[in-house]
């Protein structure tokens, strides 16, 4: 059971092979016994979750289920679920309890499915290893010493230790992709305004867009469908015809263009992780992809634009946690200054401070024209990088994250290093376009490599085809780790 | 540019972030190892482009202005760390 797709499982349910109480039960109690060691869930509340479930049995029992009904889901816990506590990975927000629910999470409830929990993450999703969370390291599945990626970790650990059927995740920079690749799962960030940020706590809103984490690209698919659409409380929100994200997996993949960039495969990247890339790429061909060479000449300016734009806007989203309206507060202080400078020095982590700081930097007075500016002309070129590659091939790929997992605790102490593991992710967010990660293969220390998908605006449908099409014929996304 | 550590203070209080001297040692090191990564994008000819704010080119959606929303007021200040009759409490700001 813990490795059938969403369509199996939905069958069952349908079916009445199984219930959803049952399904919910044997969640939970996996969750009990593996999660004091992964740490992947922050927050669970089985009864609400069982009573979830209850609904989901009625329901189906009068023939309404929809494709997600019934099925245990893991939401990121950066999604606001009304009476679940939502903590973002702070200790600011350590005993807040949602008065509403995120447009995410209200699509998935409207959908039947069950909530089995609040997924682990770096604090505020500023992170690449789920190391600066305040409830505790995640441990990556496949090897409980190396990281599960960031800041999604707790939901990569939690799908690829089939703690749930699948997850959501948010990405601003990689955070989807980067874990999904650390951890042999896939996951999908789609087009920027796809998915309605209402509820969804704030890190950079112009980069910010949330997406499913899950064991294949079919499952994305049925996922994308429930969390895509218009909503009118994000500002951002495109409005477009719904459509179904599954509707061409079937297609063969004869004539498709696959460009490459010369930028992805050179210095930085690890042999192993080359070397599964290469592999895949070798799968497309005998696919029916032809290979066309590209350049993206601007994106190495990725990360550096990445670091002012970023922490810029988080400096101005997180001024909203003053210590007055929710979240903690100081025990003691005088004035109000004092209660402002206490409470967000005692709830914030070194790494938000950090980046609160760099913010604050560059959007103060005599360096916004240097940095924020400088770094919007700069994002525009990354973007342009693209729009000029799409004349000429269909999608990009090439590696995910430049190495496979690394250990807990060896980029600590250095930022700038582990800014460095979001190189291939990072330009797609600048841009807006939507990208993925599927599993393709093994490196050196027996840990998962991803192969990054990229697509041009709104062309989810094809990426989840081009992916699917790669599981029917490979079984990369389909191996557990040990003991799973 | 070179950061010094009174940047990092000033910074700090702009941030209202209250920092110990040894936690201001500790910022001003780390970012000036950012700002080091940070710095290469001055070496770029930006001359001519358009700023980029947003992936998407969008207008401001407008409404009809007409009430959207009901009051829940008691709900949304249950999570506040201190309330009194409908009002949220902070120090006194004005004698």
């Amino acid at each position: 059971m813990i490795n059938s797709s969403l369509k199996q499982l939905s069958g069952q349910l349908a079916a009445k092979k199984i219930s959803s109480v049952e399904l919910t039960q044997f969640y939970l109690d996996r969750i009990n016994k593996l999660n004091p060691e992964l740490n992947a869930y922050i927050t669970l509340n089985a009864e609400t979750s069982l009573g979830q479930a209850r609904a989901a049995d009625a329901r189906l029992a009068q023939g309404k289920g929809e494709a997600l009904t019934g099925i245990p889901f893991a939401q990121k816990d950066i999604f606001c679920a009304k009476g679940w506590r939502t903590t973002c990975g702070s200790k600011m927000l350590e005993t807040f309890v949602s008065p509403y629910d995120a447009h995410v999470i209200s699509q998935f409830n409207n959908a039947g499915a069950v909530n089995l929990g609040k997924t682990n993450m770096d604090e505020f999703a500023m992170g690449s290893s789920n190391e600066t969370s305040y409830f505790g390291k995640v441990k990556n599945p496949w090897n409980l010493k190396a990281v599960p990626g960031g800041s999604s970790g707790g939901t990569a650990a939690a799908v690829a230790a089939r703690l749930c059927a699948a997850a959501t995740g948010t990405d601003t920079g990689g955070s989807i992709r980067q874990p999904a690749a650390l951890c042999g799962i896939s996951g999908l960030k789609p087009t920027y305004g796809v998915v309605s940020r209402y509820g969804m706590i704030a890190f950079a809103s112009s980069l910010d867009q949330a997406g499913p984490m899950a064991r294949s690209a079919e499952d994305l698919a049925l996922m994308l469908n429930v969390m895509a659409g218009f909503d009118e409380r994000d500002s951002t929100s495109l409005q477009r015809d719904k459509e179904d994200y599954s509707r061409s997996l079937e297609q063969p993949l004869q004539g498709l263009r696959i460009g490459l960039p010369r930028e992805f495969f050179g210095e930085g990247l690890s042999a192993d992780v080359g070397k599964a890339v290469a592999a895949a790429i070798d799968e497309y061909k005998k696919l029916g992809a032809t290979i066309v060479d590209i350049s993206l000449p601007n994106s190495r300016l990725s990360i550096p634009v990445y670091y002012v734009l970023a922490p810029a806007e988080a400096s101005s989203n997180l001024s909203r946690f003053d210590g007055v309206r929710y979240g903690h507060r100081a025990a003691e202080y005088g004035d109000l200054a004092q209660m402002y400078e206490k409470s967000r020095s005692e709830g914030f982590g070194e790494e938000v401070k950090r980046r609160i700081m760099i913010g604050t930097y560059v959007l103060s007075h005599g360096y916004y024209d240097a940095y924020y500016l400088k770094a919007q002309k700069i994002r525009r070129l990354i973007a342009q990088d693209f729009v000029e590659a799409y004349k000429h091939c269909d999608v990009i790929m090439g590696p995910t994250s430049p190495t496979t997992a690394f250990n807990l605790g060896e980029k600590g102490d250095d930022p700038v290093q582990m800014y460095l593991s979001d190189i291939y992710t990072i330009a797609v967010n600048l841009a807006g376009l939507p990208g993925m990660s599927i599993p393709c293969g093994f490196g050196a220390n027996g840990m998962p490599v991803g192969l990054q998908i990229v697509g041009n605006y709104f062309d989810e449908a094809r990426m989840l085809n081009v992916a699917h099409q790669y599981q029917l014929a490979t079984d990369h996304h389909v191996r557990a780790p040990q003991g799973i | 540019m070179s950061l010094t550590t009174d940047d990092v203070k000033k910074v700090a209080s702009l941030a209202r972030l209250a920092m110990t001297d040894a936690e201001i040692q500790a910022a001003h090191a780390q970012m000036s190892s950012i700002f080091g990564l940070i710095e290469e994008m001055q070496a770029v000819n930006t001359d001519g482009i358009e700023p980029m704010a947003h992936a998407q080119d969008l207008a401001q959606r407008l409404r009809e202005d007409v009430v959207s929303e009901t009051s829940q007021r008691e709900l949304f200040q249950s999570v506040a760390p201190q309330v009194e009759r409908g009002l949220y409490l902070v120090p006194q700001v004005i004698e």
